[in-house]
């Protein structure tokens, strides 16, 4: 498989580079209203095949554990106040991972009822994967990219 | 002095008397101010005594009911003395505040004065009618301040019956035994019936044993006669509670004291197996309720219970000791259990002063309806936890000495090496292991689910500041605890007297500038050290974290998964916490659970509501006490048919008993 970790050329958020995880990157994911495409694919990038871990990359309960807050789906209008709640809880320095189309501009739930709005117009986000959903490789790629830095 | 200690037993009565015909406002205070007077008086001759070493007698024929009432007080009597006094003072200054919204009734003010004048004079009583007629007023002056509440209906009506029974029961086999004792040596004096003791039969000396210490244990509450004590504490008013538990209840230990190490003089071995035994069953069972109940004042009454039995340990110990022969390692487990009668009194007297100035504040004593107390009642919540660490056994505390004095004299006595020893002495010391550990589990749920968190209910949130005089009284008996565990050295000369008075040995323990030496140099503890040393890292380690975390900690809420609200629904409460211990000691505790669910009307597969009660009452009296009590109605059912009803039948009856009185007299 191919393990670049670089393979987009798009320079990375400041705030991400001042992050220095030097390979250990530790992941809180809110599911702030998808509908769980992405989130299964964030399922398979720990499988055997993609095997995230090896990269030290890993999921953790809770957001005083994480160096990334991975936001999935437009964020309903319920999730608001819970999404900044979890992001007020993380330790400094922290970052925000915008993942899928509905995270980066609300996809094909742009307009409807319950919809507040996509990721980053409610937090500030640092880095947004697209894809609807985002292929595993795309997700394991952009991550390593956060935690090789 | 004589003269102050005939004022000392007679205020209380006189103050009885004139107390309860004066209006309310004046009723308090005037009542409070017959209690410290009593008990100064009191205070001051015992100490006395204490410091010299020299008992004093006097001849009340003159003074007191004509005849018949004999008056004696030496050290180990003005030990007693002592300690009810203090608790006396501290409550009388309690009552001022709490008097505030729990108006004094005339009968609460007359047996309040008469309870303490009874407490104080029952050690110094030195005939056999003195004795039980103390004994008598203190135990039905308390049965009136346990009905103080008795508007409040079942409960309290229950909790008074039960100690009627049980402590007239009690008093019932001391009278036999003191009776007997008199009428064999032909004396009703305590210094000609102890001369007279070793002259009986060995079957009457084990008969007069055992009844006066089943008497003793009934007002004592070790178990299997406690039953009456987690009922009578919980339901009386706080003051009351603070006094049957940090007074009323050594009396007990005082009569096991007097009667079998100072007049039996150790006696046979199995005796104090017996209350060995039995100490060590108290202990473990009442602090499995402590650490399994959710009940403020219940929980603090299973651990007089809990502590009542280390003390009987230490008294079995000495017992055991004293009769094969090993006096030195008697007077160590005597001075451990005196030493831990005073702490007992002062910690337990201030957790129930300031358990009732929580009930105060909250208008409850449930644990689960409290929390965040220590932000809202920050005086009373201290205290409380000050108490709690004594209780604990945590330095600089008195509780920590003395436990210790108690542990070493448990180990101590292993020296003896005989039969019993070798066994009964290893497993006190697991079950002292056992009680210490239960015990903490107990008080950090008080703290943490009580004191610390956030308000469980409406009743916590709007806790009320208590009245001064209430956090005064809870305070000083506090700040006594916080003096002995810093320089208990201070007992040490007075506990020797005691010790040397009832059992006429040498003294135990030496005072090595701030350290405490047992004698034959078993072992060296200098808790003054130990609590400066204590204090001082404690200062040092807050003050560098001060320090170190300046501008590098930021404070957030507690992380509840997002959730916009946190509601105290959240949050861990008493009965959530004791429900591993529950779970573990289910065949002791035996726990009632009760669900209710409730479905929905459209559909079985909804909830509507549910809800869930767990209760762990006394297997004792479910399994020893109701059967009892049903065996003893159908009885009465049985021979009912004599009472019907008939005058002529009476009268038959009245010729009967004359003819049959006739016949015997003759």
């Amino acid at each position: 498989m191919e393990v670049s970790p670089s393979r987009s050329s798009t320079p990375l958020d400041p705030a991400i580079v001042e992050l220095r995880l030097r390979g250990s990157l530790q992941i809180r994911h809110i599911d702030a209203g998808s509908c769980n495409g992405c989130e299964i694919e964030i399922g398979s990038i720990f499988s055997p095949v993609y095997d995230a871990e090896q990269f030290g990359i890993r999921l953790v309960a809770s957001p005083r554990h994480a160096d990334v807050a991975l936001v999935t789906g437009p964020v309903s209008k319920n999730m608001v106040g819970p999404l900044r709640t979890t992001l007020e809880a993380m330790g400094e320095p922290s970052v925000v991972v915008a993942l899928g189309d509905c995270a980066r501009d609300c996809g094909v739930f742009k307009g409807a009822y319950g919809v507040e709005g996509a990721v980053g117009e409610v937090v500030d986000v640092h880095l947004e994967i697209p894809g609807c959903p985002p292929s595993p490789q795309d997700i394991v790629d952009a991550l390593r990219r956060i935690a090789c830095t | 002095m004589t003269a102050l200690l005939v004022v000392a037993v007679i205020t209380g009565f006189v103050g009885a008397v004139v107390v309860p015909v004066l209006p309310v406002r004046l009723r308090v205070l005037a009542t409070s101010s017959v209690l410290i007077g009593d008990a100064l008086a009191a205070l001051v001759v015992a100490v006395h005594v204490l410091t010299t070493g020299r008992a004093l007698g006097v001849s009340t024929h003159a003074v007191f009911l004509g005849s018949g009432v004999a008056l004696r007080i030496d050290p180990l009597g003005a030990f007693f003395v002592v300690l009810t006094s203090l608790v006396v003072i501290a409550v009388a200054v309690y009552e001022i505040g709490y008097s505030s919204t729990h108006p004094m009734t005339r009968t609460a003010a007359g047996a309040l004065c008469t309870f303490a004048g009874a407490m104080l004079s029952v050690p110094v009583a030195w005939n056999v009618t003195g004795f039980l007629f103390f004994w008598e007023i203190m135990a039905a002056s308390s049965l009136a301040l346990i009905l103080t509440d008795y508007r409040r209906g079942a409960p309290v009506r229950s909790a008074a019956l039960w100690y009627a029974v049980l402590t007239q029961a009690g008093a019932a086999l001391v009278m036999i035994a003191l009776v007997v004792m008199a009428v064999s040596s032909r004396s009703q004096g305590f210094t000609v019936i102890a001369r007279h003791l070793p002259s009986l039969s060995p079957g009457l000396r084990t008969t007069v044993f055992l009844l006066t210490f089943a008497g003793f244990a009934s007002k004592a509450g070790a178990v299997p006669l406690h039953v009456w004590l987690p009922k009578a504490h919980a339901e009386s008013p706080s003051p009351v509670s603070a006094l049957m538990s940090a007074a009323m209840v050594n009396l007990g230990i005082y009569g096991v004291i007097r009667v079998g190490l100072e007049w039996f003089h150790g006696g046979t071995v199995w005796w104090w197996v017996l209350v060995l035994a039995l100490g060590g069953l108290s202990a473990i069972y009442g602090s499995i309720h402590a650490a399994t109940n959710t009940d403020l004042k219940r929980l603090l009454a299973y651990s007089t219970i809990d502590n009542v039995g280390l003390i009987f340990m230490a008294l079995g110990t000495a017992g055991i000791l004293l009769s094969i022969g090993h006096i030195g390692l008697a007077d160590l487990a005597l001075f451990a259990a005196l030493l831990h009668i005073t702490s007992h009194s002062l910690f337990k007297g201030t957790l129930f002063l300031s358990a009732g100035s929580l009930q105060f504040s909250t208008g409850t004593r449930d644990l689960d309806l409290m929390g965040g107390l220590l932000t809202r009642v920050p005086f009373a919540s201290s205290v409380f936890a000050l108490g709690s660490m004594a209780i604990m056994a945590l330095p600089p505390l008195s509780g920590f000495v003395s436990e210790w004095f108690l542990l070493q004299s448990l180990l101590h006595g292993m020296d003896a090496s005989s039969p019993v020893t070798t066994v009964a002495l290893p497993l006190s010391v697991a079950a002292l292991a056992l009680t210490g550990g239960l015990t903490a589990a107990a008080f950090v749920k008080v703290l943490g689910v009580g004191l610390l968190g956030v308000p469980r209910s409406a009743y916590a949130r709007d806790a009320k500041e208590p009245p001064v005089s209430m956090n005064l009284a809870a305070g000083l008996l506090a700040m006594l605890s916080v003096v002995i565990g810093f320089a208990p050295m201070v007992l040490v000369g007075s506990l020797t007297r005691v010790v040397r008075s009832a059992l006429n040995d040498a003294s135990p323990v030496r005072v090595h500038g701030t350290a405490l030496e047992i004698l034959g140099s078993r072992g060296v503890v200098d808790p003054t050290m130990i609590a400066v040393a204590l204090v001082v890292a404690l200062v040092l380690v807050a003050s560098a974290r001060r320090l170190l975390d300046r501008g590098r900690v930021t404070r957030r809420a507690v992380w509840g998964f997002g959730r916009l609200t946190q509601s105290s629904r959240m949050t861990y409460t008493a009965t959530a916490f004791a429900e591993p211990l529950q779970r573990v000691f289910d065949d002791v505790l035996r726990p009632n659970h009760d669900l209710d669910v409730s479905h929905h009307g459209e559909s079985r597969y909804f909830v509507e509501s549910a809800r869930f009660r767990s209760s762990a009452d006394d297997a004792f009296e479910r399994l020893v006490y109701r059967p009892l009590i049903r065996m003893v109605r159908a009885l009465a059912d049985r021979v009912r048919f004599v009472q019907n009803g008939s005058v002529h039948w009476y009268l038959g009856y009245g010729l009967a008993a004359l003819v049959v009185l006739l016949l015997m007299v003759r």
